[in-house]
């Protein structure tokens, strides 16, 4: 049995705020990634990042993550457990994980669940077959292991992630076929778009894929234009010579353990799927387990990081650890939030926000 | 394929070694995983669906999707998008379920 006072699952944005904030103010924070490196999303991210100059925007994700990971490292309140999958969280407290092989019981206090998302999937005729990947997957292939994921990819969605996928694409060789995009806009900030536009790439909205096909490995794909309804149009399809379809069609929260966990949890569309309910401290309905970054709906980079904040002072105080400075401390972090979410993509998040306020949590 | 040349990133590869795909010698590196080594080596094709055998390959990339199951020196079901290549591995393409062996006491 391991035993710790805060012990957080996740080593993404999140987490890694959550981690430092929490020891701060004094707290034993135990963090567990399932990764061999921590970082989460910020790993694969070789673009400047939008969001606020606090949040560092303007850097690189992967210089983002070093530079969180490099403040968790060198805390000696902080103890990082990479390889390290939590597995289940009990009615006793008790935290299971997978870790160098065995199994491992973690007694914790708090748990902070920043588990982060999963990437959606899409139904079409092949695709299950070699060469569907997730735009995380490429993104795993190409920006960390070096390794081109194929010759010439088909992008499905033309959010940011498919715009900037698209982008590092082309920046480690590929050849982009084109992206597109079932909805009649493209969702993704301009400055993306216009960046593969003009190397040559189409961009075609209303557009799905029907299927991909190839002996044993996609060697093409078939899309065809959508009506309003986004069902296919008749005679406008199109064959597209590809080696690989990367689906880059949206996350949904990664909330097993709060669902095991007993947590109260509510479908909220506009945080992208099933959430816990949380309080303004982003403690959830289990008293003693809060919940921080995209696994409470999906958003950004900066969010998370106030979010994991925001968690981990409040766990920390919870537990004693400085009340008066954390008060002061968790009122900064949620103007914070309220000001990052003022802008027009935060209204969709504040409407979700405000469908959690109405199941009985708060934030 | 191996990206050498990239505007933004530099790979630290580690050691070259080498391991066994289905017998055959296959060359990676230490800190990649067993999927990046083949998909270098132009191995798409991982695993095979349980009931009608239709090939997989990876999906997800970060050990959540199950999609690439091998047989990694005879311990089936092995995610190798998360295995880390060791020299003299031996890595199989799995048919089926797998078969766990026991060791005799
Ligand atoms: C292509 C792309 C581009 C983006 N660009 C931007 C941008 O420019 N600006 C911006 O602000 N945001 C951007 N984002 C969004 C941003 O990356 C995410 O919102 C952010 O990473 C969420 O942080 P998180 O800590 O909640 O989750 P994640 O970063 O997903 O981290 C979750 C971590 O938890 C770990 N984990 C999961 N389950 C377990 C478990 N059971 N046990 C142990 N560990 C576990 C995972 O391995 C992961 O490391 C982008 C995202 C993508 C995909
Ligand atoms: S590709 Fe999803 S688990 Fe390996």
């Amino acid at each position: 049995m391991k035993k710790t006072e805060i012990l957080v699952i996740g080593g993404g944005p999140a987490g890694l705020c959550a981690a430092n904030a929490a020891s701060s103010l004094g707290a034993k924070v135990l963090l567990c990634e399932r990764d061999g490196v921590p970082g989460g999303q910020l790993v694969k991210q070789t673009h400047k990042f939008f969001g606020s100059e606090k949040q560092y925007a303007g850097d690189r994700g992967i210089q983002i993550g070093q530079m969180l990971l490099e403040q968790t490292q060198s805390d000696p309140n902080i103890e990082i457990y990479t390889d390290t999958t939590v597995l289940g969280i009990y009615e006793d407290g008790i935290a299971t994980a997978e870790h160098d092989g065995a199994h491992l019981k973690i007694d914790a206090e708090r748990i902070i669940v920043a588990t982060g998302a999963a990437e959606k999937f899409l139904p079409f005729e092949g695709n299950d077959l070699p060469g569907v990947y997730g735009a995380g997957a490429v993104q795993t292939l190409m920006n960390v292991s070096g390794v081109r994921p194929a010759q010439r990819v088909l992008m499905v969605g033309a959010g940011n992630i498919g715009l900037i996928v698209s982008y590092q694409l082309m920046q480690a060789g590929v050849e982009v076929a084109a992206v597109i995009e079932g909805a009649p806009n493209i969702g993704g900030y301009l400055v993306h778009a216009s960046k593969i536009r003009r190397l040559g790439v189409p961009i075609l909205t209303q557009h799905t894929v029907l299927g991909a096909y190839g002996d044993g490995r996609v060697q093409r794909a078939r899309i065809a234009q959508v009506d309003s309804s986004w069902q296919p149009v008749p005679g406008t399809e199109q064959d597209i010579e590809c080696d690989a379809v990367c689906l880059a069609v949206g996350l949904t929260p990664l909330t097993e353990l709060c669902w095991q966990a007993g947590c109260e949890m509510a479908y909220i569309r506009e945080l992208s799927g099933h959430v816990p309910i949380v309080n303004e401290f982003l403690e959830t309905t289990c008293s003693g387990i809060y919940a921080a970054g995209d696994v409470s709906g999906i958003e950004e980079a900066s969010s998370a990081m106030v979010e994991g904040r925001l968690a981990g002072y409040s766990a920390a105080a919870s537990l004693g650890h400085a009340p008066e400075k954390a008060a002061a401390l968790q009122r900064a972090a949620q103007e914070e939030l309220l000001e990052l979410r003022s802008g027009p993509a935060g209204a969709r998040i504040l409407a979700g926000i405000a469908k959690v306020a109405e199941k009985g949590g708060r934030r | 394929m191996r990206i050498t040349e990239h505007p933004v990133l530099d790979f630290r590869r580690g050691e070259k070694v080498t391991f066994f795909y289905n017998g055959k010698a296959v060359e990676g590196y230490e800190s990649e995983t067993v999927a990046a080594a083949l998909h270098a080596a132009g191995v798409r094709a991982l695993s095979h669906s349980h009931e009608l055998g239709r090939p997989r390959g990876i999906f997800c990339a970060i050990g959540n999707c199950s999609s690439c199951f091998m047989t990694v020196d005879g311990e089936p079901n092995v995610r190798v998008c998360v295995t880390k290549v060791r020299g003299g591995m031996r890595v199989e393409e799995q048919q089926g379920r797998g078969v766990i062996q026991y060791e005799e006491n």
